[in-house]
């Protein structure tokens, strides 16, 4: 299952993981939720520069079967964009903790990782989930 | 992300909805729709009693054919679409959508029980469809002669298929070419084995519920629940071609005709999405973004194999002209969408 979770990131309730490097966060959509949506076909994301507030809705994915809105995991400035999704959803799918990243921001509040799941917990979250 | 709410029916698919949609588009995919109810109506006055029910003309039917048709309340709103085959002079089956099973053998029963035999089937009856342009070859072979020219479009036959009984008939919910196959409940499981291995060198898939709605969609074929129902009529629907004014004095004509004299209010449309965004079930139907709904969306999807998204609704029939601009309101995101006449794919003719 390792690979299902890697170890180095950070998850939330909502199926999104963050990868934090000093001040900044990738984002993006654990496997299981690329699981859940089945074949992605459209990302909607926000542009450089805007900000986002974490738990706020910061953009959506189209499977064939449904929409999702995204949750921010964490607060801060959209820095960089994965623009060849508009192009290529299906990165999401293929590869949801490399290609199929979503954006990076600068952090406006690093403590707020704190409040983030390591992957362990991540994994016994679904679980639970599992059980109910 | 939310915890994925709002999926109807949460089925697994391991090859994936487009990888699905692609195999019956380019080759050939089984589904088992054993859920589908069958009802037959049988006796002397069969036909008098199909014809009292449905608004397509029972007449023109001989012995083999088949045809699609609704059953209407007395107000005009419909009680199912459906399948009518003649089986012999006294004899029809219906083939009716899962959900309604029991609704519509009650109607039946009331309203034509004094008239024919009314028997639900759907126990003992399992039903595979098989389609896609190989679904045809695939399914003669099994057979062993060929069913193309036998069983022509909206014809059926009893035939030896893997050496099991079955009711062979050229209809399906995909847009593809076809056979769906009827045979005992009990020698499901092995038709379905047979076809899966004498079909492995055609590229056969199993296809699940996901992709029988992009394919139905595609093909512009109405959904009973989303598209219609029973505060719709076939008119309303764009199926007035299924309704036979002078077959007979069906449930529902006297509304219909009275609903025909005095113009129709709104229609059912096909439209395709003409910017970024999904129109699904539900969301409404502007004329202009922030405007007030004039209707809403009964079904969309991302359309596989046409790379847009494609959907319908009803909207008042002035704006209701092909080429027309609407927006759908994609939660909150105004999506511009422009009305388009007939199916959104079409398979080649060559097929």
């Amino acid at each position: 299952m390792s690979q299902d979770h890697p170890a180095n990131l950070l998850y939330t309730r909502e199926h999104e993981w963050a990868r934090i490097e000093g001040n900044t966060a990738t984002i993006g959509i654990t496997h299981f939720a690329v699981e859940q949506l089945g074949d992605v076909t459209q990302v909607d994301l926000p542009r450089e520069g805007e900000t986002i507030r974490k738990e706020d809705v910061f953009g959506s994915v189209e499977s064939v079967k449904a929409v999702s809105d995204l949750y921010a995991p964490l607060s801060g400035k959209v820095v960089k964009v994965n623009n060849p999704l508009n192009d290529t959803p299906q990165y999401l799918n293929d590869e949801p903790y490399d290609d199929g990243w979503l954006i990076q921001i600068e952090l406006s509040n690093p403590a707020e990782t704190a409040s983030l799941m390591t992957a362990a917990q991540y994994a016994e979250f679904l679980r639970d989930q599992d059980a109910h | 992300m939310v915890p994925f709410g709002g999926w109807d029916m949460p089925v697994s698919y391991p090859a994936g909805i487009l990888e699905e949609h692609r195999t019956v588009r380019t080759a050939v995919g089984l589904f088992d729709v054993s859920h589908m109810g069958e009802i037959s109506l049988s006796g002397p006055r069969a036909a008098e009693a199909v014809q009292r029910l449905v608004t397509n003309a029972v007449g023109k039917l001989d012995d083999g054919a088949a045809m699609y048709t609704v059953m209407c309340a007395d107000d005009g709103g419909i009680v199912d679409d459906c399948i009518v085959y003649r089986r012999a002079a006294d004899d029809y089956l219906i083939v009716v959508n899962a959900s309604n099973v029991v609704k519509d053998r009650a109607w039946m029963v009331e309203r034509a029980g004094a008239l024919a035999t009314i028997v639900d089937e759907s126990d003992a009856t399992g039903l595979i469809a098989v389609q896609g342009p190989r679904a045809v070859a695939l399914v003669a072979r099994l057979a062993g002669r060929p069913l193309g020219d036998e069983v022509s479009a909206f014809r059926f036959a009893r035939v030896d298929v893997a050496g099991i009984p079955c009711l062979v008939a050229r209809t399906g919910y995909t847009g593809e070419d076809g056979f769906e196959l009827a045979c005992p409940e009990g020698s499901t499981r092995r038709l379905w084995d047979a076809l899966l291995e004498a079909g492995a060198t055609d590229g056969v898939r199993a296809i699940g519920l996901g992709a029988r709605d992009t394919l139905r969609l595609e093909a512009r074929l109405s959904l009973y629940g989303n598209d219609i129902d029973s505060t719709t009529t076939p008119l309303e629907a764009q199926l007035g071609w299924v309704v036979k004014f002078d077959a007979g004095d069906f449930i529902g004509r006297a509304a219909l005709l009275a609903q025909r004299a005095e113009g129709l209010k709104r229609k059912l449309v096909g439209f395709i999405a003409r910017g970024r965004g999904i129109p699904r079930h539900g969301y409404p139907i502007l004329v202009e973004a922030g405007g007030a709904p004039v209707g809403a969306v009964t079904s969309g999807t991302t359309a596989p194999s046409l790379g847009v998204a494609v959907a319908m609704g009803y909207v008042p029939t002035a704006l209701a002209e092909p080429g027309t601009m609407l927006v759908v309101d994609c939660r909150g995101k105004p999506v511009p969408v422009e009305i388009v006449k007939g199916p959104f794919y079409r398979r080649s003719a060559s097929s």
